[in-house]
């Protein structure tokens, strides 16, 4: 392998890797604040659709954006609803909007372009395009550090750069400000916010319309960046890789994005390669689609330190008795 | 306290959850332009007004009564086993097998052997998740679903690489033998005099699910087994006072559950398809988890929601044949319902314990913390 | 005349069809520790609960300082100047105690300032209160005594001059509880007003200076401490005179039949919790196990129950019962002739959602007597209950009603007829009248009596000192995993036993 190809398998890695950060950053949010969420999955679906939709018929991709997020946030405000003020279980509401957003998607893709549920193909001002940082062009001709600048770093549409920030933007939050700190007790031990005067209810909301928001984003990403239009099922249980990687890295930012490039770069090399011959063995694709879901398997068995999840998490908040 | 009457407990609580449902897909429907008293009547008719719409609302059933009561059982031991999909995945893989590679003289021989191998296969599946949970507390919910993902990959690896017959570009296995071919329901009625529909693939596994539906509730609500899923789903704490281990009880409950999700693949991969084919679940192993919840997960009430999901997919089918309404609408119906039965249980439930409430409030008043 | 601190007038709560709190007026005079006591369950925590803002009253008004105020939430509590102390503590257990004391009263948005305004006043504090803490450690790693110190810092740093403190001596040794109350009397002496609920008399006595007596919802009575006694104090809780003592004759104790040598028991976190115990119980008496909650008793129940495993030997009737592996479990246990009415009867005798005759076969479901086949007989279990309910006097007897539908005592009666009935050789219980009405109580205490009488051994532990030596005939103190000493009933009394308690051996 010459080092163009790796740098284009990397590039590839961070392309893929983006839409499985955000939602891993959606999915750290509520989880950190209590709220298990196995429906980040359906959160990306509705936001592509949405926002594939959107853009194609203003032909803003901005307004796309929007509209994306919008889809999302319903579902999460769905989500709140279940899990926070009905007290319901969070595992199954997360289950059922994963099947909305999987109906409703189709749905309304077919009745409003009766393209056989996909969405026009977006172009120009209906996309988001790469666009180059500073210097790329003249460094390109610098060995090594050229190409992996202006091939690698460079060149990524905006959201890949906001997924990006988002990982330092969600540690200092976190771990720096008073929202951080009320956000991580209330997933800890919601009984200790409530007395201390401070809103349970209002916090887990906050926290699920970030995930939101972060979900909506991703959605965009796949149906405006990542491809050019809104295809039946595209997030292609990112969702639950993003879910995995949550797991994977124990619910801190930093592994998270370590975790969601692994994640990427198995992808990418799913893609570039189907069958990977190594001599010996020939490694079937099907193996490496399926490794991140094995390697969560083997995380969750306990190799390498227990994932302990945050201890009020999946639990509906009822003061006692 | 029980606040309300179990009456209202078993049938109201579920029936208005239906209701909300219903009124929901009836705006999607009037929002997608099409009628929705015209579709009902249509899905009525399609689904229900023909004994080749029975064949296939009856075919479905049979699927979601597996799933469902696989769904079920693991609830019972407070377990919530998403996997239903992956489990019946290879219970086809395990129904192929015993299909293909072994000369069945006759087919009632063959069911049994496909019975036990779907079960076999379903249960091996569920079993590392189950081991994972019981002994590491490994999160079920996450296994299974990581399950479900790593068997679509196991699936496409043995269709495309191992058991697709050469020079086909299929992925899927060869046609079963004629002699493991089960009887439909039209050459079983066919001797009583009935004329049931040739073309509808509902067969003797409806029997088969039948019969699994009474052994599960034989299992849950009479036997000492079944007593400690209970026990173990209401209170780790006292099965573990109880002398109910906790390692045993969960692998027994998610082996049967896996074994009923598996069990699955006598009905669409023998008795339909005949041959194994890459999205032969078509998503039964998670319309399960809305049957059970339906249901209750008991098993009269699974095999009443598995009737009711029967008809939505016919229904559906059929909607999506003479109007504009995709097949997808059954999608969003089933969310709904996994919503108002499932995860917005207390919405429908605080209203009408308030109800029962006031209507008791006159009477005796005690004192208590 | 100043204004109370506190005036609470009419106020009244329902939980569902159960009314808590009905009408209840009470003051309390600034710079006053005032008591509130009652059994479990008169509704005192609910009470408190209602002033600072955790529950809702239905009915009813506070007065602050002479002033109405409104107390939807926890949020106006604080602003009102109340700081509460909850029974079961309200703190993040891997957050440090900085970041627990600041939590919901940070200045501004970002944590740096917040955390060092923290560190300071902390200091202020511990000098103007003598309550010392390390202000970098973790909840989880600190004692109970500490993590006490740290919820009523929580409310001095804000500013609180009433605190609510609900049965803050549960968890704590008699040594903890003096120091304590010493730090209360010093709140007290700096004007702060202090709310102490309780149901141990003797800490009403010693530290309040009114006191109140709430009894089933109601406030019975509000009198000055220095006007009232234990006994009629005691009256007033319960409404009639209470039996302190049980009646029974001296035991005549008969063979050793458990037989208990070096047991040590590890929890999850490989901490050594049992640390070599020895005892033994003969046939005909009572040995009853004292201490402080969370000091091994509960440990000891599970594995002598079956359901935690240790190393050490323990025979019954001479035979080795298993400590490990698949014979040492509930199941096995029941088999050998012991039989358990476990401390939570809530979560572990009972299945709340289970009819009574399911709960009848529960941990006897294997029983022939209850199976035909592989199939249970549910018929012979209903007819077994009712017998058994009727025998017992469980009210309302109905073999069909959900556990949860009976009250606490008569709950206890169901779990105390499925096992004293069972005729084991062995019998352990543990907090066997905990939330038992005075009636029932009367009633388990004379069941196990007469259990002893027919020769059987019974292994009692309870954190009521009163009712350990009511009712054994031998008392052993635990102390942080070991027995401390074993007296006989007769001969010792509340000091000497609360000093072993204490880890203090004479």
């Amino acid at each position: 392998m010459d080092f163009l190809t790796l740098i284009q398998i990397l590039d590839s890695s961070v392309r893929l890797a983006t839409p499985l950060l955000l939602a891993c950053l959606a999915g750290l949010f509520s989880e950190r604040a209590g709220i298990f969420d196995i429906g980040l999955e359906g959160k990306m679906l509705a936001a592509a659709m949405f926002s594939a939709a959107t853009a194609a018929i203003t032909g803003n991709v901005w307004l796309g954006l929007l509209a994306g997020i919008g889809a999302s946030m319903f579902l999460s405000i769905i989500h709140g609803l279940a899990s926070i003020t009905f007290r319901g279980n969070q595992l199954i509401s997360g289950v059922a909007i994963n099947f909305l957003a999987a109906g409703i998607t189709v749905l309304v893709a077919q009745d409003w372009f009766s393209q056989g549920g996909r969405t026009p193909q977006l172009s120009g001002a209906g996309r988001f395009e790469g666009f180059d940082l500073p210097f790329a062009d003249s460094l390109g001709s610098v060995p090594i550090f050229g190409p992996t600048y202006s091939e690698l770093v460079s060149g990524h549409s905006i959201l890949v750069y906001i997924a990006f920030l988002a990982v330092p933007a969600t540690w200092y939050v976190l771990f720096r400000t008073r929202f951080g700190l009320r956000l991580r007790a209330v997933g800890e031990n919601p009984a200790a916010v409530d007395t201390a005067g401070v809103s349970v209810v209002g916090l887990r909301y906050a926290a699920v319309a970030i995930c939101g928001v972060l979900c909506g984003i991703a959605g965009a990403y796949l149906a405006t960046a990542l491809q050019a239009g809104f295809v039946k099922d595209m997030t292609a249980g990112r969702g639950f890789i993003a879910l995995a990687a949550l797991i994977f890295a124990k619910w801190r930012p930093w592994s998270a994005l370590w975790t969601c490039l692994l994640f990427g770069f198995l992808q990418a090399i799913a893609l570039r390669f189907q069958n990977i011959d190594l001599g010996v063995i020939t490694v079937p694709v099907q193996l490496m689609d399926a490794l991140p879901y094995i390697l969560v398997v083997v995380i969750l068995a306990g190799v390498g330190g227990k994932a302990i999840p945050p201890r009020a998490g999946g639990e509906p908040y009822v003061k006692e008795r | 306290m029980d606040v309300m009457p179990k009456w209202a407990e078993v049938i109201l609580v579920p029936l208005i959850s239906l209701i909300l449902a219903a009124i929901l897909s009836a705006l999607v429907i009037l929002a997608i332009g099409e009628d929705p008293v015209a579709a009902v009547r249509l899905m009525i008719t399609g689904a229900l007004g023909s004994t080749y719409g029975w064949g296939y609302t009856l075919y479905y059933a049979t699927n979601f009564m597996f799933t469902g009561l696989a769904v079920a059982i693991a609830f019972h031991a407070g377990l919530f086993n998403i996997g239903g999909e992956g489990q019946a995945m290879l219970g086809g893989l395990g129904v192929a097998l015993v299909c293909l590679f072994i000369p069945w003289p006759h087919w009632s021989m063959a069911l049994i052997a496909a019975v036990v191998g779907s079960a076999v296969f379903g249960a091996l599946w569920a079993a590392i998740p189950a081991y994972l949970q019981a002994s590491r507390g490994s999160h079920i919910v996450i296994t299974t679903i990581m399950f479900n993902f790593i068997a679509a990959a196991v699936l496409n690896y043995m269709l495309v690489n191992v058991l697709r017959p050469a020079g086909s570009m299929d992925p899927a296995t060869a046609r079963f033998d004629e002699a493991v071919h089960l009887p439909s329901l039209h050459e079983m009625l066919a001797p009583i005099g009935i004329n049931f529909s040739k073309a509808a693939p509902a067969n003797v596994s409806l029997v088969v699910a039948l019969i699994a539906c009474v052994l599960v509730w034989l299992l849950i609500w009479r036997t000492p087994l079944g007593l400690e899923i209970r026990s173990f789903g209401k209170s780790h704490r006292a099965a573990r006072y109880a002398g109910i281990g906790a390692v045993r009880i969960t692998m027994i409950a998610m082996l049967l559950s896996g074994g009923l999700a598996g069990m699955m693949a006598i009905n669409n991969v023998m008795g339909e398809a005949e041959r194994l084919v890459l999205n032969a679940v078509e998503g039964a192993g998670f319309i399960g988890i809305a049957v059970a919840l339906m249901g209750r997960s008991h098993p009269f009430g699974v095999f009443l929601a598995a009737i009711l999901f029967g008809f939505l997919y016919q229904g559906g089918a059929e909607l999506a044949l003479w109007t504009s309404i995709p097949r997808e609408l059954i999608v969003v119906i089933q969310a709904l319902v996994i919503l108002f039965t499932g995860a917005l249980d207390n919405m429908v439930r605080m209203p009408l314990e308030r109800m029962f409430l006031a209507m008791r409030r006159r009477p005796n008043v005690q004192a208590g913390e | 005349m100043t204004a109370p601190a506190i005036e609470l007038k009419g106020i009244s709560k329902a939980f569902g069809p159960v009314q808590a709190n009905k009408d209840i007026s009470i003051r309390v005079m600034p710079g006053t520790i005032h008591g509130i006591i009652g059994e479990n369950g008169a509704g005192k925590s609910t009470l408190m609960s209602i002033l600072y803002g955790f529950y809702k009253a239905d009915a009813g008004e506070v007065f602050i300082s002479g002033n109405r105020t409104e107390i939807p939430d926890s949020q106006a509590a604080i602003a009102a100047g109340i700081g509460m102390v909850f029974q079961h503590f309200k703190l993040v257990e891997n957050f440090t105690v900085l970041e627990n004391i600041i939590l919901g009263a940070e200045d501004g948005a970002l944590l740096r300032p917040s955390l060092a305004k923290a560190r300071k006043s902390l200091l202020e504090l511990e000098q103007e209160y003598d309550l010392k803490v390390d202000p970098d450690a973790v909840i989880e790693e600190i004692g109970v005594g500490m993590q006490q110190r740290v919820e009523i810092l929580k409310a001095l740093y804000r500013q609180a001059n009433i605190l609510i403190l609900d049965e803050p001596t549960g968890v704590l040794t008699p040594a903890e509880a003096d120091q304590l109350f010493r730090i209360l009397g010093r709140l007290k002496d700096e004007g702060k007003t202090i709310i102490l609920i309780t149901h141990k008399l003797r800490e009403i006595m010693d530290i309040t200076d009114t006191v109140s007596v709430m009894r089933r919802g109601e406030m019975t009575a509000t009198v000055k401490t220095s006007e009232t006694s234990p006994e009629h104090l005691a009256e007033l809780m319960v409404g009639r005179k209470v039996l302190l003592r049980v009646d029974k004759t001296p035991a005549q104790p008969g063979n050793v039949v458990l037989d208990v040598q070096n047991l040590r028991v590890r929890d999850e976190q490989g901490v050594e919790r049992l640390k070599g115990i020895d005892l033994q119980v003969r046939a005909g008496e009572i040995l009853g196990i004292a201490g402080v909650a969370g000091n091994g008793q509960s440990e000891l129940l599970e594995v002598l129950g079956g359901y935690a495993t240790g190393t050490g030997t323990i025979t019954l009737n001479g035979q080795p019962i298993d400590l490990t592996g698949k014979n040492s479990d509930g199941r096995s246990r029941r088999a050998n002739g012991i039989a358990h009415v476990p401390e939570d009867r809530q979560r572990e005798g009972l299945i709340m959602d289970f009819s009574a005759w399911e709960n009848t076969a529960f941990g006897y479901h294997h029983d022939p007597r209850y199976a035909s086949g592989i199939l249970m007989n549910n018929a012979a279990i209903k007819a077994d209950t009712q017998e058994k309910m009727d025998r017992f006097d469980v009210r309302p007897p109905h073999p069909h009603l959900a556990a949860k539908n009976f009250s606490g005592g008569n709950q206890q009666k169901i779990v105390l007829a499925r096992e004293i009935e069972r005729n084991p050789d062995l019998l352990l219980v543990g907090q066997p009248t905990r939330g038992v009405d005075i009636g029932a109580i009367e009633f388990i205490h004379q069941q196990i009596v007469a259990l002893r009488d027919q020769g059987k051994a019974v292994l009692l532990v309870s954190v009521e000192l009163e009712e350990i030596l009511g009712l054994a005939d031998r008392v052993a103190v635990m102390f942080d995993g070991q027995i401390m000493g074993t007296r006989a009933a007769t001969d010792t009394d509340e000091k000497e036993l609360g000093l072993l308690m204490a880890g203090v051996t004479a």
